[in-house]
């Protein structure tokens, strides 16, 4: 049965010089993995760590299960900073243990340490680890109290695309073990493939939210034709509207068909063609007017 | 507060102390150096000169007038008998004159008392009245030694507390452990008994290891040093704690300690005595904790002093660390 998990009832967060959050209600249902995206200064950082507990709200509501954070929610709550340092001279046994030990309740170590694929660095000092075993041992402490909800916050950013699969993997099976995951990023892609339900914030306030693949549908029935600038030497002459952008020209269309037989007539090379569904980015953009990642 | 997550932090703080090789290594061996050195500096016989006590100088009978007279023989002014003859039995002065009684104490067991006597009977005529003190000789390394240990272990406490927590507070470590069931109270009694530990156990190996080649007074009782030592590393760690409650900075943090601990180190009377001082130097000196561990201990080690002879020092520690621990915790931020 779907429950109410977190909910959050006009939450405002004001800093002195900058109104970070200005009202925004979302509701999160268990065992969905909830999307917050938005460029850097959006906000969603403020609203994470409110909702993680650790920064106050100017005014607001927020209930977990029905009341007002407290010593429950630290202890049913996993979380994983966009930036945590971890103490030096100390080993990745050791930490986990160490953050296992705060917690009454707790993971079975040896199968997290498995599942986050840390087995080989047990004994490795923290000092020592690569960008990604960081971030699987971060994501290991954010689980070691078997959580019901779990933030992530910008867990991918700064690793590479192999990196950032396996960490895709991980984050499908937490979801899998019908765990509740609020994750905010800047990946568009990352958004799209890992969560059932996203909101997009600006300027403090959500500016759309939905299941990924409904708010596109909502917004976008066409799709995008690109070909490089230097292929078409006489833009004018093109009877549609076209979008310059990095280096390209973008024909937005319902009918393909039609724009590819009239740029044939125009003497315009399809070797370079690209034909791409609309994204998230495309989305942002539209609502926006600007790029997610400016 | 719940002592499995307080253990843990405790066992992990200690663990990244004593693997952090460079800085163990320079809590133990610097304050061994800094004793070699004085060790080294003062074994050598410095002030060749003859040091002369000396009571009444003003109302000097003809013959003490005629002794005063000499040359190379270092005369200064004494007020009261008492604490003159206590450094006589020191060595720390070779004879104690009364200059209008024709009184003179000298310690039985110093060669340059028995030779300042000789000069004393070579006078015409002289008529003095002998009096004779013993004891062993105190060195000016014996007597700085306990402020030594004193301020190394104030500038471990400082240092080793205030500047781990706003580290932690910068690279956002804190901001992880706020967001467990880890209360505050919990981190930072970890801290200062993780602290307190390592402290008494280098301050114990710093005290056994300069004996073995220094071989200093120590007259009391072990267990009383150990007392005085132990709640003054609690009153400096307090003290570290107010430091670094809300500050973000480390350069900003380096300031503070330093701000704290230097003065500190020079108005405590860890180098020179504050009898002398200024009444204000003084009344500043009261309020440092560092004045009270250097007292106690230099009670404890040089005079054999007992808690009762003590207790001030120890009381005024305790109240200290109270407050400093009530104020540090009150404070404190994690972010």
């Amino acid at each position: 049965m779907t429950t109410v998990l977190l909910q959050i009832k006009n939450l405002v967060k004001h800093y002195p010089s900058v109104k970070a959050v200005n009202g925004i209600d979302i509701t999160l249902n268990t065992g969905i993995c909830f999307g917050l995206l938005g460029p850097n200064g959006a906000g969603k950082t403020t609203t994470v760590e409110i909702l993680e507990g650790i920064n106050q709200a100017t005014s607001g509501v927020v209930l977990y299960k029905g009341k007002a954070l407290d010593d429950q929610f630290r202890k049913e709550a996993g979380i994983m900073f966009q930036s945590t340092a971890l103490q030096d001279y100390i080993t990745v046994r050791e930490t986990l243990q160490m953050f296992a030990d705060f917690y009454p309740r707790q993971a079975n170590l040896e199968k997290l340490i498995k599942r986050c694929n840390l087995t080989q660095y047990l004994d490795q000092d923290n000092r020592q680890l690569s960008g990604g075993q960081r971030q699987r041992l971060l994501l290991a402490i954010a689980l070691v109290n078997d959580p019901d909800i779990i933030f992530l916050d910008e867990p991918t950013t700064g690793l590479d695309p192999q990196a950032r699969q396996n960490f895709w993997d991980l984050i499908n099976d937490i979801k899998a073990d019908g765990k509740t995951i609020v994750l905010t990023t800047h990946y568009m892609d990352e958004a799209y493939t890992l969560c059932d339900e996203i909101a997009i914030m600006d300027h403090g306030k959500i500016i759309a939210q939905g299941a990924p693949k409904a708010l596109l549908e909502a917004h976008f029935n066409n799709v995008v034709l690109r070909l490089p600038e230097t292929e078409i030497s006489n833009l004018a002459a093109l009877p549609f509207t076209t979008n310059k952008r990095k280096g390209h020209i973008e024909i937005t269309t319902c009918d393909v068909n039609k724009v590819v037989s009239t740029l044939i007539k125009n003497n315009i090379s399809l070797a370079q063609l690209q034909i791409r569904t609309r994204t998230l980015d495309d989305l942002f953009l539209e609502l926006t007017g600007k790029e997610l990642r400016a | 507060m719940a002592f499995k997550r307080f253990l843990a932090l405790l066992s992990t703080r200690n663990k990244e102390f004593i693997r952090d090789r460079s800085s163990l290594g320079w809590n133990i061996f610097m304050p061994v150096l800094i004793v070699a050195g004085f060790a080294f500096a003062f074994s050598g016989n410095i002030g060749e000169k003859f040091k002369v006590g000396v009571v009444n100088q003003t109302t000097a009978t003809s013959q003490s007038k005629q002794f005063l007279e000499l040359k190379y023989i270092d005369f200064y002014s004494v007020e009261k008998t008492e604490t003159a003859i206590t450094r006589v039995q020191r060595h720390q002065v070779d004879m104690l004159l009364n200059a209008e009684t024709q009184q003179y104490w000298i310690n039985t067991e110093s060669p340059n008392g028995y030779l300042v006597e000789k000069i004393l009977s070579g006078l015409e005529s002289s008529n003095f009245e002998k009096q004779t003190v013993s004891g062993k000789q105190i060195r000016y390394l014996d007597w700085v030694i306990p402020g030594i240990l004193s301020m190394n272990m104030m500038f471990s406490a400082m240092f080793g507390v205030g500047f781990v927590i706003v580290r932690y507070r910068k690279n956002g470590m804190l901001k992880r452990l706020k967001a467990t069931p880890i209360t505050a109270f919990e981190y930072l009694s970890a801290q200062v008994v993780s602290r307190f530990i390592l402290i008494m156990m280098i301050t114990a190996f710093v005290f056994y290891s300069t004996n073995i080649f220094v071989d200093f007074v120590m007259r009391g009782s072990h267990l009383n040093l150990f007392l005085v030592f132990a709640l003054g590393a609690l009153s400096m760690i307090s003290l570290s704690l107010i430091i670094a409650a809300r500050v973000t900075s480390e350069e900003t943090a380096g300031g503070l300690l330093n701000l704290f601990s230097w003065p500190m180190m020079f108005l405590s009377g860890v180098w020179f005595s504050l009898e002398g001082a200024t009444p204000m130097m003084q009344l500043i000196a009261e309020f440092l904790p560092l004045t009270h561990v250097t007292a106690a201990a230099r009670a404890v080690m040089i005079d054999g002093a007992d808690l009762i002879t003590i207790s001030y020092h120890l009381l005024v520690l305790v109240g200290q660390s109270f407050v400093f621990l009530l104020l540090g915790s009150w404070l404190f931020k994690w972010d």
